[in-house]
């Protein structure tokens, strides 16, 4: 399916949010993930299923002052 | 005889109930590699220590987040809000932090892009929206008592007023503003930017503020690492002077040894 991660079109296969960081190969300890706007806690991830044209955000931590 | 003298005493720093060791905060940006990062830190004795919320690159999807090189029971993470030009961002940049680690955020709404000086009114709207949703606010602000008065009574946990501006190492333009906004203020001042080198820091933490944050000045450092070390004496040596309490300055000079006993 054609969804939106971090403001680029992605073609996936689709499933649960823990799916979808599972297909990026992404650790979902490390991730924050914002579904349509609205954040998805970790324990959460599993229960929420992607659908076409989502937007999802994936952000992490990285150096900052 | 003694003369009894009222010095001021040393009270461990707290921030939205929180307990914290070190004076000196240090951030984690611009480093030239993630070693370096973490022999810094370590050697700069902070506790507190941020990083910014930014994309996972997915064409990198390896490549590991910051969080990967500090240890969460030794450092205590602080995200910032870097970037943000609007207090919608912020906020949304602060509970995408949330969602990661803890319920601290150090705020920045940033209104122009040269200077990075801060937007006061996007800042204020921001801190009051983050307050009321739990957050323990840290709030990055210029030099201006009226904002720091205006964010102490938005509920912001603490208030950071600039050094100079964010890592331009141009040193403590204002001692004045930050003297006058730390004996206003109830909640911790902590001093965030602009310091170059460790007699910046000495000067900072001389006006009696809580505590300083810097990043650029130990990153950007030749040696970081030597850095961190010489920032981290620096602070205790400014914390230690202001609590020791200075001389008066004059502007004529007084002998230090005795005029009487000269020879004829």
């Amino acid at each position: 399916m054609d969804v939106v991660i971090n403001g680029e079109r992605k073609q996936i296969r689709g499933g649960t949010l823990l799916d979808v960081l599972s297909e990026l190969e992404l650790d979902p300890r490390a991730v924050v993930v914002e579904h349509n706007r609205k954040i998805v806690r970790r324990a959460g991830l599993g229960g929420v299923q992607i659908n076409e044209g989502d937007a999802l955000e994936l952000v992490h931590f990285v150096g900052g002052g | 005889m003694t003369t009894a003298v009222e010095t001021l005493r040393e009270e461990p720093l707290t921030i939205g109930g929180r307990t914290f060791q070190s004076r000196l905060m240090v951030g984690t940006g611009k480093y030239p590699d993630m070693d370096t990062m973490v022999r810094a830190i370590e050697a700069s004795g902070a506790d507190v220590v941020t990083v910014a919320v930014r994309r996972v690159n997915l064409d990198r999807s390896k490549e590991s987040s910051v969080l990967h090189f500090l240890d969460p029971k030794k450092i205590f993470l602080l995200a910032n809000t870097a970037g943000c030009y609007t207090a919608a961002d912020a906020i949304r940049y602060a509970r995408l932090a949330r969602a990661g680690f803890n319920d601290f955020v150090k705020l920045e709404v940033i209104g122009d892009e040269e200077t990075l000086l801060p937007d006061v009114v996007g800042l204020l709207e921001a801190a009051k929206v983050l307050v009321q949703e739990g957050f323990k606010v840290l709030a990055y602000t210029n030099e201006d008592l009226v904002t720091a008065l205006r964010l102490e009574d938005a509920g912001c946990a603490a208030v950071m007023p600039l050094a100079s501006p964010i890592g331009s190492g141009l040193g403590l333009l204002n001692p004045y503003s930050v003297r006058t906004i730390k004996r206003r203020l109830h909640v911790p001042v902590i001093v965030d930017a602009g310091v170059g080198t460790a007699s910046d820091a000495c000067v900072t933490m001389e006006q009696g503020v809580d505590g300083i944050l810097m990043n650029t000045a130990i990153a950007a450092a030749q040696d970081p690492v030597a850095m961190a070390q010489a920032m981290r004496l620096a602070t205790i040596a400014g914390r230690a002077a202001y609590l020791a309490g200075r001389m008066p300055r004059r502007e004529v000079a007084m002998p230090s040894s005795p005029t009487r006993g000269m020879l004829d």
